[in-house]
């Protein structure tokens, strides 16, 4: 009785919060439009029954995406854009995570608590400080001219360089900390057996401290690509109208083009994009745990 | 075996494989390796032995190549040794906590010496399963290190350190984490591997009994200083003071005043209301001078009767009895309160023994039986 207990309330858990969400979703994803409050026509109703559901069942709504081709570069653009963040993150976070694994023990607690600081803020007021630091005018601007690198003020925010900060900013943490907590359960004598075999600094790196990381770079990479694919504010606010990302269409969609259906359908979409890497991302998880034992 | 017994150090024209010379290694300001000097010559089983905190881990990581000496100078083969990294040096260590490639199966660790060698392929295959072979691990190859027991992975971190054939093997606390009886068996397993390979050893131990089963010659260290380097029957048998007698072994220190009775006999007043004993002793020792007599345990006789002739015979009352199965160590507490342990081989059945607790019994050993020491 006890174990079914434990094990309903995470099941509970996802059916209210994910399952039964996803499903309303896809039900919208499958009606047409109206001028209506909501404005779509149930395509299901519980009146007219399951026949009637499937006899005036139709796909439309997807076949549009296919037919727009901003759907799928949006898609595209998302998936890069997500994927090179990721890469960036990765080559800023890892010297990080290696430097605060290596720093005396009474540093690391201290080095933690600055990683995890920013989170006490608000996370759009974080965004908006980045907008006052990046503009025509800001802070960064105001620095390079005044040290004489640059005579014109440099075009940062509304870019996709803006957007790429923005994430790799935004999602450091969720890197550092799971390749950290990798190289700190690393047994610092491997480095010191590895040179003893006659490996130099550099190959015993490689050789070493990189494959034992490597389930913490994995999480890593996860744990950023995933939320910044479908990331929305960061490129609304930060990247302009020229950086096109499917959470923005999304969005516009929503509630500009009071389109609920596409809307709905987009996410959908997203949502199937976004099931590969977290099966994957679960995979590595579990296959962690089994190594851990 | 060989007719002439192995004893390089004996030998004045013998060049030593490893030359520590006035070695000094400071950590900040605590003072890690005194000003030591000390050879070790080839084919060698070294045993650096001390309580944790001696130094002989730091002596171990220089020759390494993983601390660098604050002052003095190491050589290997008559080259100094320390600039060069550890990497590039002819030694091999294998680790306390074995350092074995979780990622990597029980072969590819063997093999990742002579892979960075850049061996060729066959001798290298050659090589690992000769190494296996040695080891008896052959059925255990495809296995990660988390799939085999510790005795397993013991002798995986052997066969790796062994695979490239380095001029100096160095095994730091290397059956430290085996049981008892798994320890003894790989005591003589290690004593023979080092034999069939013809390898220098050098062991670091804390475990006195470890270090006199398998090591040609023993360096007890304190605080960084090395106190006797000698043979273990040696150090056994003649300490050279007080800490080395006690470090090693069970023993019995008694202090006194000595008296010269004849050449190299003396006599030891020690406490009031017993007899003085005797000693011999090939060290002068002055009138009134303070000495300790360090006698072994098993080196007491013990006996309910009062022994007819011994150089020394003490009356006392029995304390403790320690049964070892094999062997019984009786705590004696004489009048005075002293305690002078006594072992002895239990020959008869349990049931049949004259005195036990409480009974008042005599104890006596001859006089070349202790050893006088000054410190």
């Amino acid at each position: 009785m006890r174990k079914f207990f434990l094990i309903a309330v995470p099941y509970a858990w996802l059916l209210a919060l994910f399952l039964i969400p996803f499903f309303i979703v896809l039900k919208i994803s499958l009606s047409d439009v109206a001028l209506a409050r909501p404005p779509y026509v149930p395509q299901f109703s519980w009146d007219d029954g399951i026949m009637a559901f499937l006899r005036d069942l139709d796909f439309e709504n997807f076949v549009f995406l296919t037919e727009d081709s901003l759907y799928w570069k949006a898609y595209l653009s998302s998936v890069s854009i997500a994927g090179l963040s990721t890469i960036l993150t990765l080559t800023i976070g890892y010297p990080l995570a290696y430097g605060m694994a290596r720093a005396p023990e009474e540093w690391r607690a201290t080095l933690m608590m600055l990683i995890i600081l920013p989170f006490w803020t608000s996370f759009l007021i974080r965004v908006y400080a980045w907008m006052g630091i990046l503009s025509q005018e800001g802070l960064l601007n105001q620095f390079l001219m005044w040290t004489g690198l640059i005579s014109e003020p440099l075009m940062i925010l509304n870019t996709p360089t803006a957007v790429y900060i923005g994430i790799v900013y935004t999602y450091l943490p969720f890197m550092v900390l799971p390749i950290y907590s990798a190289l700190d359960r690393m047994d610092g004598s491997l480095i010191e057996a590895a040179e003893d075999l006659g490996c130099s600094r550099l190959s015993a790196f490689w050789l070493v401290t990189v494959p034992l990381s490597r389930n913490g770079i994995i999480a890593g990479c996860f744990l950023v690509f995933i939320p910044a694919l479908g990331e929305f504010v960061i490129p609304s606010l930060l990247g302009g109208s020229g950086t096109l990302m499917i959470g923005k269409v999304l969005w516009e969609e929503f509630f500009s083009n009071r389109d609920w259906p596409v809307a709905s359908a987009v996410a959908v979409i997203l949502l199937l994009i976004l099931v590969i890497p977290i099966v994957l991302f679960q995979r590595n998880q579990q296959d962690a745990e089994e190594a851990a034992k | 075996m060989n007719s002439t017994v192995f004893a390089p150090w004996e030998d004045p024209e013998k060049k030593p494989l490893i030359r520590f010379q006035n070695v000094t290694k400071k950590f900040g300001t605590f003072t890690a390796i005194d000003n030591l000097s000390l050879d070790i010559y080839e084919r060698e089983f070294f045993a650096l032995l001390g309580p944790s905190g001696c130094g002989k881990t730091t002596m171990m990581r220089m020759l390494a190549g993983f601390e660098t000496p604050t002052s003095g100078r190491i050589e290997l083969a008559g080259k100094n040794i320390i600039p060069v990294p550890p990497n590039k040096r002819a030694t091999n260590m294998m680790f306390q906590s074995y350092a074995l490639f979780p990622h990597l199966t029980v072969w590819d660790n063997i093999a990742f010496g002579l892979r960075r060698e850049g061996m060729e392929k066959d001798k290298m295959n050659a090589r690992v399963e000769e190494m296996l072979r040695l080891t008896r691990l052959e059925r255990f190859a495809k296995r990660k290190p988390h799939q085999i027991s510790g005795g397993q992975r013991q002798r995986v971190a052997l066969a790796r350190s062994l695979a490239k054939a380095p001029t100096l093997l160095l095994l730091d606390e290397p059956l430290g984490a085996l049981d008892a009886k798994l320890r003894q068996d790989t005591q003589f397993e290690l004593m023979d591997i080092q034999e069939k390979t013809g390898t220098t050893f050098v062991i670091v131990t804390h475990d006195q009994e470890e270090a006199m089963t398998v090591a040609s010659r023993i360096a007890v260290m304190d605080e960084g200083q090395l106190i006797q380097v000698a043979t273990p029957d040696r150090i056994y048998e003649t300490p050279v003071s007080v800490y080395v007698a006690d470090f090693i072994g069970d023993v019995n220190i008694i202090e006194g005043k000595t008296t010269l009775i004849e050449d190299g006999q003396y006599q030891i007043d020690w406490a009031e209301g017993q007899m003085p004993l005797h000693a011999a002793s090939s060290q002068p020792f002055d009138k009134g001078q303070t000495c300790f007599v360090a006698i072994r345990p098993e080196k007491v006789a013990i006996s309910a009767e009062k022994p007819q002739a011994a150089d020394n015979i003490v009356q006392g009352k029995v304390l403790d009895i320690a049964y070892l199965g094999n062997l019984s160590t009786y705590h004696v507490e004489l009048a005075d309160g002293t305690i002078i342990k006594s072992q002895t081989a239990n020959t008869r059945r349990i049931a049949r023994r004259s005195f036990t607790w409480g009974d008042t019994v005599w104890l006596s050993w001859t006089a070349t039986a202790g050893v006088m020491l000054a410190r």
